[in-house]
């Protein structure tokens, strides 16, 4: 009796390059359907942002008196939907100092998305170096640095950046900052989690083993690890940095008049909600679905990529 | 049991004290002359000197930071400089108004979010659950403020004339007044005793006033005026206890002894309320205890779009009127609420969970 064996078709390199970790990883993202829709909205509005100049009929503080007959925030006007030739097509409406406020959602979104990714930008670098640091040195180092963590995470943080951008003074320069800081215990909890879960494990012994230094140790072997739950926590954060820093500017405390910032929009003209409704409605419904985007892909990631961060 | 109330008791004080050092040392990081700061550029320099040295700003660091320990622990603030009134007097007045938007807020958000949570989890992957996780997802997106707004749109202007209109601002109806229980039961309190601060605390809490003192008009009419901005405070919240409760349900409904349960012939309804919901109910208590922190964060917010006298929009205003001991007194008794909220939150687990009374 015989056996015949069959090779298999792949030869190794073709099997490695199928089940590397990426792609793995992005086979498991594509059939988050969350994560589908959240990548979807997310990359409409990052194209809305870059391509907003070309998108926008005018300049987002250009002041229309004197070039159009046109009133004070006058109601939208599409021609195609009935609105009458004669009247000056503005699809969003005109706002209280008569600026086109298509316009100006167009243009928040670059705004909107450049508050996103700094503050959490700025959050992961300072939260990774705090919480790499705790957690690859401990003692007392760990100790201090997870107290102070503690302690800011200990205030409501919307409401710790307005009392930091209080002290500091308002304007989006200071929000950002605030909102920032009050982000960073977040991301230096999630990587000292994975600091430690990793840090005693047999292939980073054999990297000191190897000679390799502290740094590269912790560099080159620990933190890889924590990219995949920092990209869940930092899109996730990216949704919530901007809704706080829509908040404060509403309040007045965040980007100023005339910035086009969709928070600043709806706090300019909130008094009018009775009579010009659309100023309030559209830059909310922009924040609504920017930070739906980013809540959705984030939790399609988390599904994906690290599904113990569910709870 | 007593161990792990203690241990944890005892974890809270590093915190607090953590805050008070925070807010100290905020107080003390604002950029350029703080007299200027606060009594504006235009203060001069004898005027500098005076409120320096009343705020006691021309000591030494450490002596600040003790005289400040001393004064918040003696339940100190400080006065306010727009009011010239004690802090801790103007946050006395107004918490009851915010402890009680807050509180109906959070109660809505329970009594709607969990019920939504569990259902969706029991009919996971139906037309129900889509729903809800549509509506959670889209919730939890959402400006509390643009809600806020909306709502008063719709419930003020559009449905102006039906039974449906609500008021959009204030707390309570012109010609109408909350007249405190003590002052309707005649107990003859002096004003501005201890017993009368006291009660007029519990008093400023209209629904709670107008119950105990049986004014079933201004109950109607406190009611009216609390429903947009607690419905608009409530969404975050809700949206949140709904995805929690739908996730712990179903991580619950997936464990061996609900199969058990469910083999030994209970009825479905008995499994999912008795078994399964119990057990998935601690980490949603988690999460409704750091919804506080939301709720006073939303109360900024929704305080000062609904013209509600509450600490929510006092710290706003005190932050454009750069009122400092406003600022920080509000911050540390927010912080510290937070803290005690989240320890209870914590000790109850004891109530909840044998595992922990038996560690």
């Amino acid at each position: 009796m015989t056996t015949k064996i069959e090779l298999l078709p792949n030869d190794s390199a073709t099997d490695y390059r199928t089940n590397s970790l990426f792609r793995l990883t992005m086979r498991r993202i594509v059939r988050q359907r969350s994560a589908i829709i959240g990548g979807t909205i997310l990359l409409f509005l990052v194209l809305v942002a870059i391509f907003a100049p070309a998108i926008a009929p005018f300049d987002p503080n250009f002041v229309l008196i004197g070039h159009e007959d046109i009133k004070r925030r006058s109601d939208p006007c599409i021609h195609l939907l009935g609105c009458p030739e004669d009247q000056p097509q503005h699809i969003l409406g005109t706002d209280g100092n008569v600026r086109d406020v298509f316009s100006r959602v167009v243009f928040g979104t670059r705004i909107s998305l450049m508050i996103g990714f700094t503050t959490v930008g700025f959050a992961i670098l300072v939260g990774t170096l705090l919480g790499s640091l705790g957690g690859f040195l401990g003692g007392w180092i760990d100790n201090l640095i997870m107290r102070i963590m503690d302690v800011l995470l200990a205030f409501p943080s919307l409401l710790l950046a307005i009392a930091i951008v209080a002290v500091l003074g308002h304007g989006l320069q200071n929000a950002l900052l605030a909102i920032g800081i009050v982000s960073i215990p977040v991301y230096a909890r999630v990587v000292r989690a994975s600091v430690l879960s990793v840090k005693e494990q047999e292939f980073v012994s054999a990297s000191r083993a190897l000679g390799g230094s502290p740094m590269h140790v912790l560099f080159r072997r620990i933190l890889p690890n924590a990219i995949p739950p920092l990209i869940v926590q930092g899109t996730l954060g990216i949704a919530t940095a901007i809704l706080d820093a829509a908040a404060l500017s509403f309040l007045g405390l965040g980007a100023q008049p005339p910035t086009a910032e969709w928070g600043t929009m709806l706090g300019t003209e909130r008094n009018q909600v009775f009579t010009a409704p659309h100023l309030v409605f559209y830059p909310g419904l922009a924040i609504m679905i920017t930070v739906l985007a980013f809540n959705l892909l984030g939790d399609g990631l988390r599904d994906a990529i690290d599904p113990r961060l569910k709870n | 049991m007593t161990q792990y109330a203690i241990r944890r008791i005892l974890y809270s004080i590093p915190v607090i004290f953590g805050i008070l050092v925070v807010t100290f040392i905020m107080a003390r990081a604002i950029p350029g002359d703080p007299c200027k700061a606060m009594l504006g550029e235009k203060a001069s320099a004898e005027v500098c000197e005076r409120f320096n040295r009343e705020q006691g700003l021309d000591k030494p660091i450490p002596v600040q930071f003790g005289v400040y320990m001393k004064n918040i622990f003696s339940g100190d603030f400080g006065d306010s400089i727009r009011y010239s009134r004690p802090v801790a007097k103007i946050l006395l007045e107004r918490l009851p108004t915010t402890i009680e938007l807050g509180l109906i807020a959070l109660i809505l958000a329970i009594m709607v979010g969990i019920p939504a949570g569990v259902i969706a989890a029991v009919r996971r992957n139906t037309a129900v659950d889509v729903g809800v996780m549509i509506a959670a997802n889209t919730g939890v997106s959402m400006p509390v403020y643009w809600l806020g707004l909306l709502l008063a749109y719709l419930f003020a202007l559009v449905l102006k004339d039906t039974p449906f209109w609500l008021p959009p601002s204030g707390r309570i109806s012109a010609g109408l007044s909350a007249t405190p229980f003590f002052e309707v039961f005649q107990w003859g309190i002096v004003e501005g005793s201890g017993i009368y601060n006291f009660l007029e605390f519990f008093a400023n809490m209209y629904i709670f006033n107008s119950i105990i003192s049986g004014n079933w008009e201004v109950l109607g009419d406190v009611i009216k005026h609390l429903i947009l901005p607690a419905v608009a405070l409530s969404t975050i919240p809700l949206a949140i206890i709904a995805r929690m409760t739908r996730s712990s349900m179903l991580e619950v409904l997936r464990q061996d002894y609900i199969r058990t349960a469910r083999a030994k012939g209970l009825f479905e309804r008995f499994v999912i309320l008795k078994h399964a919901f119990r057990n998935a109910l601690l980490p949603v208590i988690t999460i409704i205890g750091l919804q506080v922190g939301t709720l006073f964060a939303g109360a900024v917010l929704t305080e000062t779009i609904f013209g509600f006298a509450g600490v929510g929009r006092m710290l706003f205003e005190a932050i454009t009127a750069r009122d400092f001991p406003i600022v920080q007194g509000f911050t540390v008794v927010i912080a510290v609420g937070y803290v005690a909220v989240n320890l209870l939150v914590d000790l109850s687990y004891v109530f909840i969970d044998p595992r922990i009374r038996l560690d």
